[in-house]
């Protein structure tokens, strides 16, 4: 993955084409992803205090069925094809929150599906979220090291 | 030699004719400024089909019929069919060639295959190897997106500067019996690189080859660029253009209002919210045979200069962090 070194020709060009790049609107897609994905986390948290009060799950265990509930909605929200529409203005928002794995799993199961059950759904089903899930695993596992040495 | 000119260029001394063109347009191309010019627009991007795949390939075919049709030609009297696309091993080409049953040479110049086509097609028929040839490409923005990029469902914000893949097919008809705008002279482009790594600004990349197609098109023929009516690139892009013109400025050869970009042409950038604009093999094919070869029927345009351009990596190559090659062909039409 070593990027090959520019010529000065090369150098020159990259330094006038970098200029003409449009940046993108920072202080509007923060404020959007702001906005959005507090509503997000609130909506989160609406659960977990459903679940805690109606279903009489305890309050740190009620997160579970909480997440469960959002990533259905996010896998909802893919399928209907309104999510890509939501994530264009609440950008990290909608998907730093679960909500933005859901879609990446949901939105590569439904791209493959031509492809078959087993190659296309199963197998392409990670190809985004493949990444998320192995550093999620990899941190998991040094974290957990790291609490069992010094507790 | 006696029909090069030039380091590049080719100038046909018995200069074919585009007889005929055929074009099919997905919906969203169908909602742009230039919906008028299309022969068929489509209704649903999948277009009956099972698969986005299957949707290219019958636009390509319907585009490649629609130009046969228009000449009263049949496919028994096309000596070759010069196609190609987007796709891994150029598919929808493939598919589209066994259901013309013409004898088929693939090509593959990414977004230049319009360009590329139509010139080699001259070509051959100048140089009497073929008596009729039908030139076509498409792209499709679904089988581009899954391809280059993500899945269409995937909720990701787009750059300023990104462009958006066409929907759509075109064809067209070259041969001698008949009456249209005559090809006269092709420069072929080498590939060049300056140092572009970004898959996602295209028009960047693929601004210095289309402007050293150019200039090497001016500098073989001598001709004035004012003489041309409009000088067109394939699909740079806002951004894109505007680097080209930079780039020819720089060696000496600025370029005056007509100079344009297929892919600033077909969308409305700012009410479809296409970005830097068009991308993809459809965006010349579309804008040349549809709008284009309109004006040279009603007598507006008499001399025009299609510059394809093309992105020639390969999603191995860029994730390998290797730069994109990139490619113009330049192709002089008249009335």
């Amino acid at each position: 993955m070593s990027k090959p070194k520019l010529t000065p020709k090369q150098q020159k060009y990259q330094n006038k084409a970098k200029k003409t790049e449009p940046k993108p609107h920072y202080l509007k897609n923060v404020s959007f992803a702001f906005i959005s994905g507090g509503l997000i986390c609130m909506l989160g948290q609406a659960f977990i205090d459903f679940y805690s009060a109606i279903m009489n799950i305890p309050l740190n265990e009620a997160a579970n069925p909480a997440t469960a509930t959002m990533i259905l909605i996010g896998s909802l929200l893919t399928g209907f094809g309104v999510f890509d529409k939501l994530a264009k203005y609440a950008g990290a928002g909608i998907a730093v929150p679960v909500t933005g794995f859901a879609n990446s799993v949901v939105s590569s199961a439904l791209e493959f599906r031509e492809e078959g059950l087993v190659y296309g759904v199963c197998a392409k089903m990670f190809t985004l979220a493949g990444a998320v899930i192995t550093f999620g695993v990899m941190t998991a596992f040094i974290f957990g090291l790291i609490h069992a040495i010094f507790h | 030699m006696g029909k090069k000119t030039g380091k590049q260029t080719y100038q046909f001394g018995n200069p074919p004719i585009i007889l005929s063109t055929g074009t099919v347009a997905g919906p969203f191309e169908g909602l742009g400024p230039l919906h008028e010019d299309f022969d068929e627009i489509l209704t649903d991007p999948r277009n009956n089909e099972k698969t986005f795949e299957q949707a290219e390939r019958s636009m390509l075919t319907k585009a490649c019929q629609l130009a046969l049709d228009h000449a009263s030609c049949s496919t028994a009297e096309v000596d070759l069919f010069l196609a190609g696309d987007l796709l891994n091993q150029i598919i929808s080409a493939n598919f589209t060639a066994i259901t013309l049953g013409i004898p088929f040479l693939g090509l593959y110049g990414a977004c230049s295959t319009a360009a590329l086509g139509l010139g080699l097609g001259a070509m051959l028929l100048d140089g009497g190897f073929a008596g009729t040839v039908l030139a076509a490409t498409s792209s499709h923005n679904s089988t581009a997106e899954r391809q280059y990029r993500y899945p269409t469902e995937y909720g990701g914000q787009r750059r300023p500067y990104q462009q958006w893949t066409v929907t759509g097919a075109g064809a067209a008809l070259l041969g001698y019996n008949g009456a249209g705008p005559k090809v006269t002279a092709v420069t072929f482009g080498k590939v060049i690189d300056l140092g572009s790594t970004d898959p996602l600004n295209m028009g960047a990349a693929m601004a210095p080859a289309a402007a050293d197609t150019i200039f090497q098109h001016f500098q073989d023929t001598g001709w004035d660029p004012n003489a041309f009516d409009l000088i067109v690139t394939g699909d740079l892009g806002k951004i894109g253009l505007d680097l080209c013109r930079g780039e020819l400025a720089e060696n000496g050869l600025t370029l005056g209002e007509n100079f344009n970009d297929c892919g600033v042409m077909i969308y409305d950038l700012k009410k479809q919210d296409v970005h830097a604009g068009a991308s993809g093999c459809a965006a010349s094919a579309l804008v040349t045979y549809g709008h284009l070869y309109k004006k040279f029927q009603k007598k507006e345009l008499q001399h025009l200069l299609l510059v394809g351009t093309g992105a020639l990596h390969s999603t191995t190559s860029f994730q390998q962090g290797e730069n994109i090659p990139c490619v113009a062909h330049a192709v002089r039409i008249e009335a």
